[in-house]
């Protein structure tokens, strides 16, 4: 029956498309997809909020808990851990707005002046990407070897008498926050390159050509024109930013000073076993983010990504 | 503020211009002046230096050598955003991220005017488009994104204008009324116009004076009859119109014309039309100059006369008839004659092909097959 449209020429032009047939192929189709949505998306996402909600058993043995509706778990961890809540935003933004302000130049040469030269493009892009061919932690734990206390770094540093002879890097806001900053600047390059590839720069020679000096050409033209790579380049970065736990950890770039959402998460659900804080932590700081998002995208006047 | 807001056109001159890219150059000992309020046509094919001419005015490009000046004073150091210029972009280049409105007030905005929104409706109205100001670039069609381009530029008065093969894009019919709308904006609004094109009818249709271009240099300038009645060089007489070239030495020379040979034919020109009097010469004539003649005519002193030839080829266009005559050891020669019912040739026929000396034109060089 498919095959009928392409078996003939032009005297079959008036063949019709089977609508309940290709209702039946779509649905069969995208089957796969929803099963998979409904079996590791919307099963854990009920589980996590039912898990959310649990009181301690009966037997008040540690780590076992039965069904409840305790709303109170989540003003119990807003109360405990809201400074790791609030530390995760600030760390978030920061690093977010670092890597935009290194990754748009980068994207800009990228993009732009290095249309000229297809080679040098393709070379400057694969070494964004090239960090990813080394595993996450090793990079992240070599970063905390370069910058440990005995390390050439810091003991230059405290020589200079820009930090104090007890005073170290590694476990400072400022290390997590350098940590999270190069970990995510690719996610932030990348779709700005997007955005700035496609960039007409005849739109640019128009502005200039319309009395507008190369500040205000960047202001009015190129910044708005690549506003969706900003944004998704934005969206990518802090969303998973927010989540971390590796560079905040104690094991890594962090100290008990720095911990964020997902550290409090992992030593809830790990180490003592308090399943119902550690859920309501997650959708707390799920729903956090999904609100952060909706304004930001409507604020910035994009809402074709959502 | 960088310019002032003037309402006047400004003259144009490019003195000494040469603009090399790597590999090539571009333009070579470009001169040219365009005096305030004309509308001034550079016209050539693609790769002739035209579209590198215009960004050089513009800014967009600096010249290797030369100066330009605008107004009488010099601007080859200036800034893009510091001239007095506005461009019509053959892409039209319009903002798709503001509306069509804020795309026409933008250079007003920048040069921080007045009223930038009022005086950007009246430049909608002057392009009859005033009730799309609130859409996006993109939502409009060719032709009136190519009119808010003209808006964009216009609204800001500049002394001069540049227009970038700016209908191009346009299909036959929307390039005519376009056409015919632009020169009667320029003449409105009073301004210096150079326009970019390829379009040889277009260039004769609307300039006053058109610049033929070939291989970075101008081949002639001149009011579009004056360039297609006596085109100075092959490349003229091949580019705009068609002509038949006729090439031999010179033979006989008189007081007031000269002639050559030609396969036994005698072909002459006026002296006054010719721009080489000496040696190996072309003589051309436009094929609408030419008459077929089914009989041979009586000879003449005042007519130029070729023939018998096989007709080879007849096409009819409506207005006229164009005939395709291959006269022996002359080659082709194409005759229009218009259509005015009454045409008896027919294919094969031979036919003898006659036009006034008067209408005979001497070039200044040979084709590139000839040699000298």
């Amino acid at each position: 029956m498919a095959f009928a449209a392409f078996s003939g020429g032009s005297e079959k032009s008036e063949y019709k498309v089977p609508r309940k047939n290709s209702t039946k192929v779509a649905l069969a189709l995208l089957l796969p997809g929803m099963i998979y949505l409904a079996l590791f998306f919307i099963t854990p996402l009920v589980s996590l909020v039912a898990t959310s909600l649990e009181v301690p058993d009966a037997s008040g043995e540690i780590g076992r808990y039965q069904y409840g509706f305790e709303i109170g778990n989540y003003w119990y961890v807003i109360q405990t851990y809201w400074p790791h809540i609030a530390r995760s935003f600030v760390y978030a933004l920061a690093a977010t707005i670092l890597s935009l302000l290194i990754s748009y130049p980068l994207a800009y040469f990228i993009g732009v002046r290095a249309r000229k030269w297809p080679l040098i493009q393709k070379l400057a892009l694969a070494l964004v990407i090239a960090p990813f061919f080394i595993s996450f932690l090793l990079r992240t734990f070599a970063w905390k070897q370069l910058f440990s206390n005995e390390s050439w770094i810091v003991t230059t540093l405290q020589s200079l008498h820009i930090l104090a002879p007890d005073q170290y890097l590694v476990g400072t806001d400022f290390m997590v926050i350098f940590g999270l900053t190069y970990n995510f600047i690719p996610f932030m390059t990348l779709p700005l390159y997007t955005a700035l590839e496609r960039l007409d720069l005849r739109l640019l020679e128009a502005g200039s050509d319309l009395y507008a000096t190369p500040a205000k050409v960047f202001r009015k033209v190129t910044l708005p024109i690549t506003m969706p790579g900003i944004i998704s380049g934005t969206l990518m970065t802090f969303i998973p930013i927010a989540g971390d736990y590796i560079n905040a950890s104690r094991d890594f770039l962090g100290s008990s000073g720095t911990q964020m959402i997902g550290n409090v998460v992992e030593t809830n659900f790990l180490r003592i076993n308090d399943y119902p804080s550690a859920s309501a932590l997650s959708v707390l700081l799920m729903a956090a983010i999904l609100g952060l998002v909706v304004f930001y995208v409507r604020r910035s006047g994009t809402e074709d990504l959502l | 503020m960088a310019t002032d807001f003037v309402a006047r056109g400004s003259d144009l001159d490019l003195v000494g211009i040469r603009k090399e890219f790597p590999g090539f150059t571009a333009l070579d000992h470009l001169d040219l002046h365009i005096p305030a309020g004309e509308f001034f046509a550079l016209l050539g094919p693609s790769g002739c230096g035209k579209t590198t001419t215009l960004r050089l005015v513009a800014g967009l490009e600096e010249p290797t050598t030369g100066k330009i000046l605008i107004g009488g004073k010099d601007v080859t150091a200036s800034k893009p955003h510091e001239r007095p210029v506005n461009t019509v972009f053959q892409s039209y280049a319009l903002f798709p991220h503001m509306s069509v409105l804020e795309n026409v007030a933008f250079g007003l905005r920048q040069r921080k005017i007045e009223d930038p929104l009022k005086r950007a409706e009246e430049a909608l109205a002057l392009v009859q488009l005033g009730h799309l100001a609130q859409r996006r670039p993109q939502q409009l069609s060719g032709g009136q994104q190519q009119r808010v381009a003209l808006a964009r530029a216009l609204v800001n008065r500049p002394s001069l204008l540049l227009l970038d093969e700016p209908l191009g894009a346009l299909d036959l019919k929307l390039r005519r009324e376009m056409q015919i709308e632009l020169k009667a904006i320029q003449m409105e609004v009073g301004l210096t116009f150079l326009h970019v094109t390829h379009d040889q009818e277009e260039a004769m249709d609307m300039a006053d004076t058109v610049a033929v271009m070939n291989k970075g240099h101008i081949e002639q300038m001149g009011a579009p009859e004056a360039l297609y009645d006596r085109p100075h060089t092959v490349f003229v007489a091949k580019f705009l119109g068609q002509s038949n070239l006729f090439i031999g030495d010179v033979a006989e020379t008189s007081a007031n014309s000269l002639s050559i040979e030609v396969a036994g034919y005698k072909i002459s020109v006026p002296k006054d039309r010719a721009e080489k009097h000496t040696g190996k010469i072309a003589i051309g004539v436009r094929p609408e100059k030419a008459d077929l003649h089914q009989q041979k005519p009586a000879p003449s002193s005042s007519e130029n006369l070729i023939g018998p030839g096989e007709v080879l080829d007849i096409r009819f266009t409506g207005v006229s008839n164009q005939f395709l005559v291959e006269i022996p050891n002359i080659g082709l020669v194409t005759v229009f004659e218009q259509n005015e019912g009454n045409s008896t040739v027919a294919l094969g026929d031979q036919v003898y092909v006659s036009w006034k000396v008067d209408h005979s034109f001497g070039l200044a060089d040979l084709p590139d097959s000839v040699e000298e």
